[in-house]
């Protein structure tokens, strides 16, 4: 049923991502993607998000995020937040900074469930949205919904 | 109260990016996993995080079961003068936890 409600999901939101927004893998029309953006398009570039490409387990995996902002008080990183496609929460994470820190750059672990996409958006100081996917594949998914 | 460690280096030129690590104990219960004898664990994570340096926040972040077990987070201040670095956390069953360490700029 899930699978089923997702895939008509995607059907209908597909004339969407490919007339009105660059990127296809950010839908602007998702309620937890506009809770953030406030419905603004989410631009492709400027953030990177690092994974490793495959997982053995989804329980503790290196994820690091790089924007590509200089970080001074008239130009930095406002927030980037990071989404999973298939975690029971989706949100995984929001991270909120500014010119205090020397880099726009930043590593954590995730928990994964399952083989996914995993999307960062980061907001700038002038109020634009830019964002990153990554497919990633792991073996053994972190937690089991039922 | 979940224990912390805090990695910074000993000593930091003013205005030089400065490499700050932190690891909390916490196991960042999902709610999903079930026990030997098959009683469901209640949800527990951290929900919260606040870094402060010399008084001043420096990073927030909004954090779920979605963060691995024993958060880690690393990230680069700008060493600006001598002074506490705090982290400030809190998780679903409102425990607070707080580390400090501080920060010496030559």
């Amino acid at each position: 049923m899930k699978r089923r409600r997702f895939l008509a999901l995607s059907l209908i939101s597909l004339p969407f991502s490919t007339a009105g927004q660059p990127n296809a893998h950010v839908s602007t029309i998702d309620p937890l993607v506009r809770s953030f953006t406030g419905g603004k398009d989410v631009l492709p570039g400027k953030v990177t998000l690092v994974l490793p490409r495959i997982a053995d387990n989804g329980h503790s995996v290196p994820m690091t995020v790089t924007v590509d902002s200089p970080m001074t008080p008239a130009e930095h990183v406002r927030a980037v937040h990071l989404i999973s496609e298939k975690n029971p929460v989706r949100d995984m994470a929001s991270f909120y900074f500014g010119p205090h820190l020397a880099r726009a750059e930043f590593s954590s672990r995730l928990r994964l469930n399952g083989s996914q996409r995993v999307v960062a958006i980061a907001e700038l100081s002038d109020g634009s949205f830019w964002s990153d996917m990554v497919q990633i594949e792991v073996r053994e998914a972190a937690c089991t919904e039922d | 109260m979940a224990l912390a460690r805090i990695q910074v280096p000993p000593q930091a030129k003013r205005g030089e990016p400065v490499e700050v690590r932190i690891v909390i104990q916490h196991p960042m219960e999902t709610g999903f996993r079930r026990d030997a004898n098959g009683v469901r664990q209640r949800r527990n994570a951290i929900v919260a995080l606040v870094c402060r340096y010399g008084g001043v926040e420096v990073l927030r972040a909004i954090t779920s079961p979605g963060v691995a077990a024993n958060p880690t987070l690393r990230f680069h201040l700008r060493a600006e003068k001598t002074g506490d670095l705090e982290f400030w956390w809190i998780d679903d069953d409102d425990v607070e936890g707080s580390a400090k360490a501080q920060l010496v700029v030559v």
